[in-house]
């Protein structure tokens, strides 16, 4: 996708100004609170202010309207900081509700996938039934965005109300909420739904596994950064261990995992809008997952005992990648989808697929 | 940290075109039968097929027209080699002058170098080898012991090269040569020259690898006499001259598809309908491979922009080399297989054994995993 100079500068200034409210607002007591399982209503208003949430809205819509692969560079910055607020998953839910004709709601908004549930059908009414798990802050969440199909296999959007949700509390790694959402015959009015556009490649599934990509991304480059300053500056027999070459050599592999990992994230960002998305986003979280475990890996031998506890804030990473390699499908899952598709198109395919035609 | 960048590379129209060129080349090669996709391409040396690669087209392509170039973009370049790579052709004769030799003697070499040579190793005539490592020094490079002195409007090398590819085969080599104390950091004193293997003064032993093969050679030098014109740069400039190419060698696409035909073949071999295994494993590598596809393309934009992305290109070698060598280890878990280089019956078989048998090369040459990873520490800022 072709990104014009007014873009790249939208962007810039955009993710500069995300970038300095991050650092200053998202710091170790935030997190840790945020751990606690308080919501931290400070730092999402300063986010709402800046227009972050809005950010891939349509500037027709009021939104910011930046593309989706610069928004992905915003998200992957959120990854970094690991910021403990549900605005990758709102800043997706909109972009896919406002581009189904819907319009932009304030407050956050989760969004999670069609696996179990089904949509039925009754005149202007739809019931919308079934289970779905590990629902990102799926109890705290202003709205929750559902895709469902209905039983002629038509692809919907609903975008539900908080309060008509029934939720029960799960929490990943990162004590991020990652609850448990029960549909039982949820009558659904017909303002709350949208269909989904014919042309529209991949489900709310996807974009949300190259969301978690991009942030493990980010998370990573943050990891390196505390593994770096820690070996720089951390003494054993006299010198810092950065001078022994076997703390060397596992930053360099680290490095490796990281820059492959990037490489992929941007990969399928890029393919936004083409016929590669779908194959290109199953790459990025299959890659990046199996860098996630990798670099976390190392950066806490690197840490040592001090990377074990919680003086240090490094876990709030590295749970974090522990946590997202395996939400919206782990690299297992997303391996397996990419060697199908290879496997049924024959070896001949393969090259032509990576390189173009 | 240090910000990597693997910005998506855009390419030119000229390399697009190019990509259709030699795709059309390779497809005729191949269904007339002239060569049968070879599972380590870039190894395997075959003087026809690269005639044949330069009447066409393919070879020296950023070289400017007076030498016999087109004055190509880097990036046409690079798309040619990993088409060539890609289709498993026995590109191994024109490697090493295409890739390093040629670019140094245009950009260092005498005037006379560059009119002899260049055009002929354009036209697929006249191919390289590469003469740096020595018995005594291999990853310390600036230990070379080979001498040059001055003879009258000459010069005489003595001393010996090791691991040098294909000298039985190819014209020339690139000796790196001490001319010079070294100073301090031992990087001073060293000079490149372009020797003619065949002049007097010089003998070749073969030495064979672990499948059998011979790529191998030691060569040996006693008062070989090179003409000052074959000098290439500054006396004393050859460490410079060294690792200044070595981003264009680390990162290209040989760093990453040197065995790509096993990855082909097996994923024929598994077949359309994979059991889950064999489809996340094979899943796994082709998303390492468009990670590194990418990272490389990058790589190559940028020092196309003239850049010096030397951290860049230690990564792309490191994980490129890695992902190489884990090819055969999974190819070998996922059908029954036992690797054989004479089982005619079972092709796949063949093509893993000549794999495992290369595949310890793949992360030594042109600099050790071990190298490696101390630059990338210094682009890091450990060291």
């Amino acid at each position: 996708m072709t990104t014009s100079a007014a873009d790249v500068e939208l962007t810039r200034v955009l993710l500069e100004q995300a970038d300095r409210l991050l650092r200053g607002e998202v710091t170790r007591e935030v997190l840790a609170r945020a751990d606690g399982g308080e919501f931290p209503e400070a730092l999402w208003r300063a986010c709402e202010d800046a227009g972050l949430p809005l950010a891939l809205v349509p500037e027709e819509s009021g939104g910011v309207g930046l593309g989706l692969a610069q928004g992905l560079r915003l998200i992957r910055h959120l990854g970094y900081h690991a910021a403990p607020l549900p605005l990758p998953e709102t800043m997706l839910a909109l972009m896919c509700w406002c581009e189904a004709g819907g319009a932009p709601v304030t407050g956050s908004v989760t969004l999670l996938g069609d696996e179990g549930l089904t949509l039925h059908s009754s005149g202007a009414r739809f019931r919308l039934s079934g289970r779905a798990l590990r629902v990102p802050w799926g109890a705290s969440a202003g709205h929750v965005l559902v895709q469902a199909h209905d039983e002629a296999g038509a692809r919907y959007l609903a975008l539900l109300p908080h309060a008509l949700v029934r939720a029960e509390p799960v929490r990943n790694l990162a004590f991020e909420p990652r609850d448990t959402l029960n549909f039982d015959r949820l009558e659904v009015d017909g303002s709350m739904t949208r269909v989904v556009p014919g042309n529209r490649a991949g489900s709310l599934y996807l974009l949300g596994a190259l969301m978690r990509a991009q942030q493990m991304a980010g998370a990573m480059e943050r990891c390196l950064d505390y593994a770096l300053s820690y070996a720089t500056e951390r003494q054993q027999f006299g010198r810092p261990i950065a001078k022994f070459q076997a703390i060397q050599h596992m930053l360099a592999e680290a490095a490796g995992h990281y820059a492959a990992a990037l490489a992929a994230a941007d990969l399928a960002a890029d393919a936004w809008q083409t016929p590669r998305f779908e194959f290109n986003c199953a790459i990025a979280k299959a890659r990046v997952g199996e860098a996630a475990g990798k670099v976390a890996a190392i950066v806490h031998q690197v840490h040592g005992a001090m990377g074990f506890t919680q003086e240090h804030p490094l876990h709030f990473s590295t749970r974090r990648l522990w946590s997202w390699r395996d939400e919206f499908g782990s690299e297992a899952y997303w391996q397996e989808r990419v060697g199908r598709l290879v496997c049924g198109a024959g070896g001949a395919a393969l090259w032509p697929a990576l390189a173009g035609e | 940290m240090h910000a990597f960048k693997f910005d998506a590379p855009t390419l030119p129209s000229e390399a697009i075109e190019a990509r259709k060129r030699v795709r059309a080349f390779l497809a005729a090669e191949g269904g007339d039968g002239r060569y049968v996709p070879h599972r380590c391409s870039w190894s395997t040396f075959d003087a026809q097929f690269s005639q044949r690669a330069g009447q066409a087209g393919f070879i020296g392509v950023t070289w400017p027209r007076e030498y016999g170039g087109q004055a190509l973009s880097s990036l046409v370049r690079f798309v040619i080699t990993e088409e060539m790579l890609a289709a498993g052709a026995p590109c191994g004769a024109h490697w090493v002058a295409d890739r390093q030799s040629g670019p140094q003697i245009l950009r260092h070499g005498s005037e006379r170098a560059r009119r002899e040579i260049l055009p002929r190793v354009s036209r697929g005539e006249c191919f390289f080898g590469i003469g740096m490592s020595e018995p005594d020094s291999g990853s310390d490079l600036a230990a070379v012991r080979t001498r040059a002195r001055r003879d009258g409007d000459g010069w005489l090398i003595d001393g010996s090269k090791i691991w040098t590819s294909q000298a039985h085969r190819v014209h020339y080599l690139i000796v790196l040569a001490r001319t010079g104390e070294g100073g301090a950091d031992r990087h001073g004193g060293l000079t490149q020259f372009i020797v003619d293997l065949s002049a007097p003064g010089v003998t070749v032993r073969p030495i064979h690898n672990l499948s059998g093969g011979h790529e191998f050679n030691e060569v040996f030098f006693r008062d070989y006499r090179v003409p000052d014109d074959m000098r290439l740069g500054e006396e004393g400039a050859g460490w410079d001259m060294v690792t200044g190419e070595l981003a264009f060698e680390r990162s290209g696409p040989d760093r990453f598809l040197s065995d790509y035909r096993l990855l082909a073949e097996l994923i024929d071999a598994v077949g359309p309908a994979p059991d889950a295994r064999q489809a996340v494993e094979i899943g796994r590598l082709v998303a390492h491979l468009a990670a590194l596809l990418r990272m490389s393309t990058s790589v190559a934009a940028l020092l196309d922009e003239g850049r010096s992305p030397n951290t860049e290109a230690a990564l792309v070698k490191d994980v490129g080399t890695a992902f190489e060598r884990e090819i055969p280890e999974i190819a070998r878990l996922l059908l029954p297989l036992q690797p054989s280089l004479d089982d005619r019956t079972q092709r796949l078989s063949e093509t893993l054994a000549h794999v495992v048998l290369h595949a310890p090369s793949f992360t030594i040459r042109g600099g050790t995993r071990e190298i490696l990873r101390g630059i990338i520490a210094r682009g890091l800022g450990l060291r």
